[in-house]
């Protein structure tokens, strides 16, 4: 087992190369770099733009040099002193930025995923042993919703009810007064207050797919001879139903883990425009759009990396959980 | 409420099971009555749809949803009280303490009737524990000890084995030690051998019986083997249409049958066991012999690296000669490499080494295993292929005209009306009404799909017939009539045929000359006859004698040969 780990990891490490490589040559595809989009901004505003500034910024950052130079700079950086580079946009150093970012991310992407599975698990076997019945009517009718409606506009419909009848801040993680407060217990709470429409938001989709998925999967087990046989030894109804088919049908939960995050940082962009949210997305979005391409280069990398852990984890989850994947 | 008889366990008593269904209530069970007595079995016979797994599960309450009890009485002997199961809910914990402590179940599926994600000591370890108040440690000691009644070697390691690590005769076991946790004075056994070589059915019935003898258990055995009725029975009980229509002690059944359907059922059984008198059987082994239409020489199919320490010879060195108008038999057990046999063949799986030689006309050549691409479709027209399964060698989503003609359209040979009229020339061939042309496989049953695969290989008029247990998936009676319907369009088409089985008896009736394998060998190959009463080999011996015997006063298993292997090879998983 120890070795698989081990194994899994040293994998990682050329994916993970490849992986920003590739995106840091699609940062770079489209024509100009950051400069020729700086000084155009620069001429339209009016304002005089000195030839050798430029000519030195250009030296400075390299980017006159061929696209592989630029990259291995950009890696030898990360590896040897852990800099991720000069994000040109925010003129600070790429890792003061990102960890704030990161460190959000992950937390709301943890938080949302443990919502996804605390609410699908429960409805999703309810739906299942009780297929056809009101209650799982109106949790499809719930889910197709949720799997239907966009989900900034749901974003948009919690923050004006949370602002309007319970008069709540909303957008962001904190309110204002603590925006800059270091961390308390009132500031906790107060990101608690917060948090629960993103997590709802963000979670809704997963929610409504996994309960879709589960309940599909465990109408299939239900009726397994192993189920019948547990049934046959006398368990009461619910162990056998949670102990035998409930289990098998949880792969797709664990498998969850896997594609949580890079849905979480792709797919919510626009959510966490909407709502605000200081997680990697939004300026992800803004440093493509500006060209800033250490930024930009340094959180599709972390991201990555972030990703594959949480495969690496689902796929050790799932080993645990499966004995028939563990000896295969 | 009536009290039963001292010896009789449980009582059933004119139940009736109903399942409504969207257009119409279907009436599974019908007036049933029969009576479990201590230390006897009662078998429950029928083909599949009569009632009797539904009977069975009805004794626990765990009959799946639209399905309910809406007549009669199931009386179980509660000490000195009798309690009515019908009376009790399903759920209720009167009835769980039933389930498992008094009435343990066992069923056909080997594979799938115990957790793959749970240890088979775990399952058992919970039967146990459920219904008595032993500790962890205690319960593992006797789970150990139930593991090893049911002869599983080395039981305190097989016990934290996965299914997926056991052979399917090991499953069966485990099962049983699990049925047999909790002491039940009834057992349950649903087609428990069906899913098993025969071999291992004779030594998973031998268990069976001897822990009932031990244990006074009453038995119902549900089944649709006669051979297996008259091993083990006491009492018989014959069901149809959901409905019990002859109930006797297994003498009289064999012997003395009062209904037809029962005297139907068996003649089936027995005709099985004999072998038809083909007109020419023996013209092909005599001297003037003509040339086999189909030579394998020294074939063999070895998977994973060659000659290496893992390497598996699925076939190992096979030869034998098919002569036109015959019907060779290949018997062995699943994994003796009788399917990877018929695939190398044609080529479907490529041989390691060795050749197939084809005959189509006398004189002429054909090295199969040198073919290309384009000599191989040539043959591929001459020498055909029948599964096992009807219902999934079928597209649902075309029609039978279309299944038929299939052959005729991908070789270009017909299309329009003419296609139409071979389609139904085949169909008349095989004895099915051509008006059915436009209809979807699913409209039929199982032997009638299975005429419908039949049609299909005939429609290109093949040498050769490859039939890859082709009636192991029907009923017995379904099983002779395809069967016969074979022999028919041998003479009349002459046809050559390679019958793959595991199924002696229907090789027995069906083929003139035997190859049988074991462990990728053709141990011994013979005639029909000679290799069924008279086996030379120990391997043959010890396969022939596990064949259930279908006559009560002549049960074979109990002194059947055993067959120990020279040289045992750790089994892999």
């Amino acid at each position: 087992m120890l070795g698989y780990i081990g194994k899994r990891l040293l994998y990682m490490i050329p994916t993970l190369f490849g992986m920003s490589l590739i995106s840091f040559m699609i940062i770079q595809l489209p024509p100009g770099d950051y400069l020729t989009s700086m000084i155009a901004t620069m001429s339209e505003s009016g304002q005089a733009v000195d030839p050798a500034q430029i000519q030195r910024l250009k030296e400075i950052y390299g980017f006159d040099d061929p696209f592989y130079i630029q990259y291995l700079k950009w890696m030898w950086g990360i590896v040897s002193r852990g800099d991720f580079g000069w994000s040109f946009e925010w003129n600070q150093p790429v890792s003061g930025l990102i960890w704030n970012r990161m460190g959000s991310t992950l937390v709301i992407s943890l938080l949302s995923l443990i919502f996804v599975w605390a609410v699908a698990l429960p409805i999703g076997i309810y739906s299942a042993v009780r297929r056809g019945s009101f209650g799982d009517h109106v949790f499809t009718f719930l889910g197709f919703i949720g799997l239907a409606v966009p989900n900034f506009i749901l974003a948009l419909t919690l923050m004006y009810v949370a602002y309007r009848y319970l008069g709540q801040s909303v957008g962001g993680l904190n309110s204002p007064e603590y925006a800059e407060a270091p961390w308390s217990l009132a500031k906790l709470g107060d990101f608690m207050m917060h948090l629960w429409i993103p997590i709802i938001i963000i979670g809704a989709s997963g929610t409504a797919a996994m309960i879709r998925i589960l309940r599909a999967n465990l109408t299939d087990e239900l009726h397994k001879p192993y189920v019948i046989t547990a049934r046959a030894k006398g368990l009461p109804e619910y162990k056998v139903i949670l102990k035998y088919p409930v289990r098998i049908a949880l792969n797709p939960f664990v498998s969850a883990i896997g594609w949580v995050l890079p849905h979480l940082v792709s797919g919510v962009t626009i959510i966490a425009i909407v709502l605000n949210l200081p997680t990697a997305g939004p300026l992800l979005f803004r440093a493509l759009v500006s060209q800033d391409m250490y930024l930009a280069g340094s959180f599709i990398l972390l991201l990555s990396a972030l990703t594959l852990v949480g495969v690496l984890l689902s796929d050790l989850l799932l080993a645990l959980l499966d004995p028939r994947i563990r000896f295969n | 409420m009536t009290d039963l008889s001292p010896d009789v366990v449980l009582s059933v008593e004119n139940l009736s099971i109903d399942f409504t269904l969207r257009t119409h209530i279907l009436h599974a069970v019908q007036n049933v009555n029969f009576q479990l007595k201590r230390g006897k079995t009662l078998c429950l016979v029928g083909e599949s749809g009569s009632g009797k797994s539904v009977t069975a599960r009805t004794l626990l309450q765990i009959v799946d949803k639209p399905g309910r009890i809406v007549d009669g009485s199931i009386l179980l002997r509660n000490g000195t009280k009798v309690t009515d199961i019908t009376k009790l809910a399903p759920t209720g914990a009167a009835m769980r303490a039933i389930r498992g402590k008094r009435i343990g179940l066992i069923f056909q599926e080997p594979m799938s009737s115990l957790s793959p994600v749970h240890t088979i000591g775990s399952q058992i370890i919970e039967a146990i524990r459920l219904h008595s108040d032993l500790d962890k440690k205690a319960a593992r000691a006797r789970m150990v000890e139930l593991l090893s009644q049911v002869e599983i070697p080395d039981p305190d390691t097989m016990a934290d084995r996965y299914t997926f690590e056991f052979s399917g005769g090991m499953r069966q076991r485990a099962m049983i030690a699990m049925a047999l946790a909790s002491n039940p004075d009834i057992l349950i056994a649903d087609e428990p051998t069906t899913a098993l070589d025969v071999t291992t059915q004779a030594e998973i019935l031998d268990l069976i019986k001897r822990l009932q003898v031990e244990r006074g258990m009453a038995m119902l055995l549900i089944t649709h083997d006669m051979g297996v009725v008259a091993e083990v029975a006491d009492e018989v009980a014959v069901m149809r249409f959901g409905r019990v229509v002859e109930t006797g002690a297994v003498d009289k059944i064999f012997h003395d049958a009062e209904h037809s359907y029962t005297r139907q059922l068996l003649a089936s059984t027995v005709k099985l066991t004999s072998h038809v008198k083909a007109a020419d059987s023996t013209a092909a082994l005599s001297a003037n012999a003509p040339e086999p239409v189909l030579s394998v020489r020294n074939v063999s199919k070895v998977f994973g690296w060659n000659n290496g320490a893992k390497a598996l010879r699925a076939v190992d060195n096979a030869s034998f000669d098919l002569y036109p108008g015959e019907n060779l038999g290949i018997v062995g057990e699943s994994g003796s490499g009788k399917t990877t046999l018929g695939r190398l063949i044609l080529r479907i799986t490529e041989p390691t080494e060795g050749k197939v030689v084809y005959r189509r006309e006398p004189g002429s050549e054909v090295d199969v295993t040198r073919l290309d691409k384009h000599g191989l479709r040539a043959f591929h027209r001459d020498a055909r292929l029948v599964f096992q399964d009807p219902f999934a060698s079928l597209n649902p989503r075309m029609t039978v005209k279309e299944v038929i003609g299939d052959p005729l359209i991908v070789n270009g040979l017909a299309k329009g009306k003419a296609l139409e009229e071979r389609v139904a020339e085949l169909m008349r061939l095989v004895g099915l009404d051509p008006l059915g042309m436009e209809r979807y496989p699913h409209a039929f049953s199982g032997g009638q799909r299975q005429r419908i695969c039949i049609a299909r290989a005939l429609a290109l008029d093949p040498k050769i017939i490859i039939a890859d247990e082709a009636t192991a998936a029907l009923d017995v009676s379904i099983r002779s009539q395809i069967l016969d319907l074979l022999l028919d369009l041998r003479q009349r088409l002459n046809l050559s045929f390679i019958f793959i089985s595991h199924d002696i008896s229907v090789v027995r009736y069906f083929c003139d000359r035997v190859a049988v394998m074991h462990k990728g060998r053709i141990v011994e190959l013979g005639e029909a006859e000679q290799i069924c009463t008279a086996p030379k080999e120990a391997y043959t011996k010890s396969l022939i004698s596990a064949v259930p015997n279908p006559d009560p006063r002549d049960k074979r298993l109990m002194h059947r040969h055993r067959f120990v292997a020279p040289a045992i090879e750790p089994a892999h998983v």
